[in-house]
């Protein structure tokens, strides 16, 4: 418990001593959402039907854009190396580094994303459903992806072959999390989806870790 | 714990055995897949009766349904024998799996393409966004994700474990992915191609079917084989067998 701490406390500091890394998600995920209006209709009634999937979209996107480097620092410097020699617990140091993660991306999405909401006319009752889905369901991104990270660390050509394994696993989180604030936007009961997005959560929490360890394994001995 | 498997389980780790024993058995299979396509298509594109709603157009469920199955039994195939390779360090568990992977991306591609040309004249569209359709468009993507994790690599040890990874992650998401395209469909989609709904067949149609279904697994069974055999070679390509294996070639 006290390693984890240390740990957690350790990657925020580094996050915080390059501030950039907690801004350009969110630039991205702005940068994303601005582009649909530009590219297919900035018509208040077309974007208020289409909010709900653009903001999850590019939320995914801003997600699987930063998970890349999740493990890569640690990895290029070689403190990775010594993490896994080290005999404390790999399972813990992989969830701080995850949780630190998903601080980063996912939680501040999940405050920003009422400005984008906003910008996208979708019905203010919607607003609670979309701040919700996206605490709920961006963990499991982290999750996901830092499997996806830990198998790519060692290969130099990393970031399309990310995208390549993980998106498709996004999918099920895609499909839950829009629907939470489609139905949210309609007035509609949410808690059936959010269930679902918790059920998710749990299962890949349980799961994710073991995965993301034995391929750290595998990247740091090849 | 330890757990004691039968003796030809421990045998197939065994490169030479599993040579030797794949290059019996790929005549039978070869033989057994020839036959069964060929009866199998023969029976199911003439003598099989007309649908009464589709005509003969239905006829394409003879590729298209055992095609469909064995992309997704493929997957499970691959993600089992990295899981194999994975517990009991088995070489050859890998190299199955490897072949399986490029196999079931293209049975699943055909899955895919015939589905598009049964569509065509249902339901008067190439593809809809229906969740059979993209829940095989996934296992496909995910089909694509292995081979690209498993081209990437230069280390083949790496490459093997992390391809095997890669796909039991897959395979435990397999069914969530299955029925959150399930509900997403139920969800956005009003219910207009109900023509899926199979009527109930009559002897006549789906004994043709199990026999094609049975050639497509054989078929699988040959191609897998030859693609491990070869591969095998190419990793075993300093031991002694092998090189006795390509002097004794053509003679």
């Amino acid at each position: 418990m006290n390693f984890l701490l240390s740990a957690i406390k350790r990657e925020l500091l580094l996050v915080f001593r390059r501030r950039n890394d907690i801004i350009n998600p969110l630039a991205f995920f702005l940068m994303v959402a601005v582009l649909f209006p530009l590219g297919v209709s900035p018509d208040p009634t077309f974007l208020s039907e289409v909010a709900p999937g653009v903001i999850w979209v590019a939320a995914l996107l801003a997600c699987l854009l930063s998970v890349d480097g999740i493990f890569r620092s640690d990895y290029e410097d070689g403190s990775l190396e010594q993490m896994l020699v080290s005999s404390e617990s790999l399972l813990a140091l992989v969830l701080a580094k995850v949780l630190t993660h998903w601080l980063v991306s996912g939680f501040c999405l999940a405050i920003i994303s009422p400005l984008v909401a906003m910008m996208f006319f979708l019905p203010e009752q919607g607003y609670f459903a979309l701040i919700v889905s996206l605490l709920i369901g961006t963990p499991t991104l982290s999750l996901m992806g830092a499997i996806g990270a830990a198998l790519t660390v060692a290969l130099r050509k990393g970031g399309v072959l990310i995208s390549l394994l993980v998106l498709p696993l996004y999918i099920p989180v895609l499909i839950f999390g829009a629907g939470t604030v489609q139905a949210g936007a309609m007035g509609l009961a949410i808690q059936g989806y959010l269930a679902l997005l918790a059920a998710i959560l749990v299962l890949s929490l349980m799961l994710a870790p073991f995965a993301i360890s034995a391929a750290l394994k595998i990247s740091v001995r090849s | 714990m330890k757990i004691k498997m039968p003796r030809w389980f421990y045998q197939l780790a065994s490169p030479k055995w599993f040579y030797d024993i794949t290059g019996m058995l790929l005549p039978w299979f070869g033989l057994a897949a020839i036959l069964l396509l060929l009866v199998g298509s023969i029976w199911g594109l003439v003598f099989a009766p007309a649908d009464y709603q589709q005509g003969n157009s239905f006829r394409i469920i003879y590729i298209h349904v055992p095609s469909s199955i064995l992309a997704q039994s493929c997957y499970m195939m691959m993600a089992i024998a990295g899981a194999v390779g994975l517990i009991w360090k088995m070489k050859i568990a890998h190299v199955v799996a490897g072949a399986c992977a490029p196999i079931g991306a293209s049975i699943a591609v055909m899955s895919l393409a015939t589905g598009a040309v049964w569509g065509k004249p249902t339901w008067g569209a190439w593809w809809v966004w229906d969740a059979r359709l993209t829940a095989m468009l996934v296992l496909l993507f995910l089909y694509i994700g292995v081979i690209a994790l498993n081209s990437a690599f230069e280390n083949k040890a790496s490459s093997d474990k992390a391809t095997a990874i890669l796909s039991l992650v897959g395979l435990v998401n397999i069914p969530i992915i299955k029925y959150s395209v399930e509900w997403w469909n139920t969800l956005h989609q009003p219910a207009t191609f109900t023509v899926t709904e199979k009527p109930a067949m009559p002897p006549e149609m789906w004994i043709p079917l199990l026999v094609m279904v049975l050639g497509f697994y054989c078929f699988f069974a040959v191609v897998l084989m030859i693609r491990a055999r070869i591969e095998v070679l190419e990793r075993e390509k300093r031991s002694d067998w092998v090189k006795k294996v390509i002097e004794n070639y053509g003679r």
